[in-house]
Formats: C-alpha cells, sequence, structure tokens
C-alpha cells in the first residue's frame, strides 16, 4: 500500500495567534518575545509583515527594533498557543487517527489507507489547509509526500497558506537543487562538515558514497544520504501512543546570573524539584543525573554521575547535582544559565536493591512527603508550597519550571 | 485569562442556553455585564470560526435579534459577541 504522509505547520504561529487574539495588532509587524526584565528578550516568532523588515527569530529585541522602531512586541501566552493547537489537532484527526505532533505548530497526518491515492492525499491536504483558514483563522503550510521527511520538507517550501506535493515520482527535480539544511536533521554543524566535501544541496548528498558519510557523520551520514533519496520508513505515531521517554529534563536562564555556590544550589533545586515531579508523574525512576551551564560568553558544558540506586526523590536528585556542580563547576562563575537532567530510566515499580545500612523509613518518608506536595500543586499551583532554599532568593523563587518549560517537539524517533 | 485581558474592547457576555440531549448548544439569551437582557429570536447557522472583529475564534452562531444578524461566539469558556 502507497503511503500518503501530510505534514501540517502553522505559520508564524505564536504571531499569528496573538494577532488574531488581538486585531489592533493586526496590521502591523508583530513578534512575540520573552521577557527582557527576566533576561529572556529574544524574539520567539515574529509575523510577515516583520519579517519583511528583516526581523529574524532568535535575535534580541533590541536588534530587531533597530531592523523594525515599530515592532510591537508581545509576551507569549503558552497557554493559548497550547489551547490553540489543541484545536488544529482535532480538525487533523478527523481525517486520521495517525497524528503526530512535532511541538505546537507542526503535525504529520498519516491518510494512507485502502484505496487513499497521492492525488487524494494533495486534496485532502487543500481542504485542511481550507478549514484552517476559515474556521481557525490562521494558515497552515502543508506538505504531501509518501514519507514523514520529504512531507516536512514540502511544508517547508511554498509559505503562507499552501500545499506542496513531493510525489513519489517527481520529488528529485524539486528538491535537488536545494541547500543541504533544509533537510530534517541537518543543522549547521552537519551542513559545516557536508560542505567540507563540496555538499551543499540535497541532490549531492543523495549522490554521496555511503562510506564517506558514515566516516564524517557516523551512523547519521548514510541516513541523512536515505533521506535525501526519499527514503524514509518511520511511522507516524498516532495520538494515544504512549512514548517511551528516554530522559527528563529542565533548564533555565534565571533573572539574575548565578555568581555563588549557593545560587547554583537554589536553581538546582528548583530543577531538581520539576524532574523529580515528571519522573514520579511518568513513574518513572532514573539512574544517572546530568548537569549542565553555560557561561556569560554563553559556552555550555555538561557533566554527569551514576547514582548509588535508581531515584525520583527531589532530595536525592538535588544532591547529586550539588555535589557535580560543586565538583565540576565551581571554578567557572559566574553562568548565565543551569539546566538538569535525568537518564537510565526505569519504571517505579521495577525491584530495586535496598541499601541494608541505610535509612530506608526515611527514604520512605520523603516520599510520602514529595507525593503530597505534588497533590498540593496539582490542586493549588506550583509556587503553593517552596523549599526554604529557592526563597532565599526573590528572583529564584517566581521562576515556575514546571508550568513555563513544557513544550519540546517530540523526537522522531522515540517508541 | 490571559484571553480575557488581551483586549478592552471585546463585549464579554453571560449566556442563557439549553443543552440538548445531542450534547449541541442553542443560546437563548445574553447579557453584558452593564446592559440589558438581549432575546435571540433565532439561531441561523452554529460553525467553527474566528472573529476578526472582536479577535479570537469559537463556536460561531449566527443570530437573529429583532431583524438584525449578529455573531455569539463561544471561545470555550468564554461567550463574546461580535456586532
Amino acid at each position: 500500500m502507497e503511503r500518503v504522509i501530510l505534514h501540517c505547520d502553522a505559520n508564524s504561529y505564536y504571531a499569528s495567534v496573538e494577532c488574531l487574539y488581538t486585531p489592533q495588532i493586526r496590521d502591523k509587524p508583530v513578534a512575540v518575545s520573552g521577557s527582557v526584565e527576566a533576561r529572556h528578550g529574544i524574539i520567539l516568532t515574529r509575523n510577515a509583515l516583520a519579517r519583511r523588515c528583516g526581523v529574524k527569530t532568535g535575535e534580541a529585541i533590541w536588534q530587531a527594533k533597530e531592523k523594525c522602531p515599530e515592532l510591537v512586541c508581545v509576551p507569549p501566552d503558552f497557554p493559548l498557543y497550547v489551547r490553540f493547537s489543541e484545536k488544529m489537532r482535532r480538525i487533523y484527526a478527523q481525517y486520521s487517527p495517525r497524528v503526530e505532533a512535532f511541538g505546537l505548530d507542526e503535525s504529520w497526518i498519516d491518510v494512507s489507507g485502502a484505496g487513499v491515492t497521492f492525488a487524494d492525499g494533495v486534496r485532502i491536504a487543500d481542504e485542511i489547509r481550507c478549514r484552517i483558514r476559515e474556521e481557525l483563522g490562521i494558515t497552515v503550510s502543508v506538505g504531501v509526500a509518501n514519507n514523514k521527511i520529504l512531507a516536512k520538507l514540502g511544508s517547508d517550501m511554498k509559505k503562507p497558506d499552501a500545499v506542496t506535493a513531493l510525489p513519489p515520482d517527481g520529488f528529485r527535480e524539486m528538491i535537488f537543487d536545494l541547500p543541504v539544511q533544509d533537510l530534517l536533521f541537518v543543522g549547521p554543524a552537519t551542513a559545516r562538515k557536508l560542505a567540507r566535501l563540496g555538499v551543499t544541496t540535497i541532490g549531492a548528498l543523495a549522490r554521496c558514497d555511503a562510506g564517506v558519510l558514515h566516516s564524517l557523520l557516523g551512523k547519521n551520514g548514510p541516513l541523512l544520504r536515505a533521506y535525501a533519496n526519499g527514503e524514509d520508513r518511520t511511522p507516524v505515531m498516532p495520538l494515544t501512543h504512549r512514548r517511551c521517554i528516554q530522559s527528563v529534563g529542565n533548564s533555565t536562564t534565571p533573572p539574575h546570573d548565578l555568581r555563588t555556590p549557593d545560587d547554583a544550589r537554589c536553581v538546582l533545586f528548583l530543577l531538581a524539584e520539576s524532574v523529580a515531579a515528571r519522573l514520579r508523574e511518568s513513574g518513572l525512576h532514573a539512574r544517572c543525573v546530568s548537569v549542565s551551564a553555560r557561561t556569560t560568553e554563553l559556552i555550555t558544558r555538561s557533566h554527569q554521575c551514576t547514582l548509588a540506586r535508581p531515584t525520583n526523590l527531589t532530595g536525592e536528585i538535588a544532591g547529586a547535582a550539588t555535589a557535580l556542580f560543586a565538583e565540576r563547576f565551581a571554578h567557572g562563575f559566574p553562568y548565565r544559565s543551569a539546566g538538569l537532567s535525568c537518564t537510565m530510566l526505569t519504571a517505579d515499580d521495577e525491584p530495586i536493591q535496598l541499601d541494608f545500612m541505610g535509612d530506608e523509613t526515611r527514604r520512605m518518608r520523603a516520599e510520602r512527603l514529595e507525593n503530597a506536595i505534588d497533590g498540593l500543586r496539582a490542586r493549588y499551583g506550583h509556587q503553593i508550597v517552596q523549599r526554604g532554599t529557592v526563597l532565599l532568593d526573590r528572583g529564584y523563587a517566581r521562576i515556575n519550571p514546571v508550568e513555563e518549560h513544557t513544550i519540546h517537539p517530540v523526537n522522531m524517533y522515540a517508541g | 485569562m490571559s484571553a480575557l485581558r488581551r483586549n478592552p474592547q471585546k463585549i464579554y457576555v453571560k449566556v442563557r442556553a439549553d443543552h440538548m440531549p445531542d450534547g449541541s448548544t442553542r443560546p437563548l439569551m445574553f447579557r453584558s455585564e452593564d446592559g440589558p437582557a438581549v432575546r435571540i429570536d433565532r439561531v441561523t447557522d452554529v460553525r467553527e470560526a474566528p472573529s476578526l472583529k472582536a479577535g479570537g475564534q469559537g463556536v460561531r452562531y449566527t443570530c437573529l435579534v429583532q431583524g438584525r444578524t449578529l455573531y455569539l461566539f463561544h471561545d470555550e469558556p468564554y461567550w463574546f459577541v461580535e456586532d
């Protein structure tokens, strides 16, 4: 059976939703940006008018305003974007149960089925595009192909409010002249390496020798070559598919730099609380804790350590993280941001070796206490209970690590 | 709550409606905070749509009120009117 995959990408998603909900700014150049006071003052997304003025995603607000003085900067409203994203997915789900989200604004839809031809896929794509515009008031670009990689590439080719079909017998002529960075998973570092071989287009990558690519990029080399040739069998994960979680992590750029070990301890506790809560929510234990920190020169370093036993307790994760930080990061202050992640995950009902010399009663009490705190936070919000360590700094105490940092594209290889 | 703060000109209303056994909703009358109750004579169309004047999106009820057509939107959990 021929596969027919659509990739729908909402155009300038955050900015489009902002303009939809605030008609006064609809005809102005608009950018959604982080808060300057909280030091997240970069452009997250911008509308077409702002793009025409040269405003780029990821640049600082002041840089954007230099290019476009009349730029309207609005703060992000993530709960609204999440709610609106669900509305889009409700429409997608009317065409197939196999819908896989890739962040809030992108989704793959597998519309393959008995008797569904490629032409049917293009017709469905066009219907979805019209419905999103007429029912939701924003626009999407849709790519149609026989696999996820090409469908994603197609959705980037014509914007806004357009359908691009990459048919199995004609996609080569359409994509081979495109820059190699347009291919999913070819980032700046990979593109630089490929450029050393003279590979700058998707066509050149498709024709490149697999052995040479393997020696340059490891196992990803031949994989990217297969993608360039339109070969990808990755399934579209349905909405109900429970993903196999590989790691649970969180990072934050606090309102001021981390200048002392106490600052670091405070932020690591905050992050550990959110990570441990998510581990408990997912029914997981972690065996490995990794800490990363970014210097004020924007250089990131990370180190990890293995725990004596798997855990999902805040105290144990934060303890390991602060010890690791003291050992490995003590000489690099100040730091601009810090991150904490847990890997080597196991189910929390798997048998574990208890420690004869350890204090199991104390551990069980800690577990009951953390479950109680989770319950309170679920009912009254994250800030209802806070650790004394965190309250030592008012700036840090305002950070809500759980609700503000949970929007990530899902790994395509998950499951 | 963010949607409420977004546009001060948007008229949010209190709605009285019939909730039908098939799950559908039939609005009967609405009232803004300081205005009189407005009776809806007939709902001529129901569909998902954006509100281009007031800003927002939701289930749009095209309502006939004393010979005039206006749109009543349900952008869960809020109701608002576009005149």
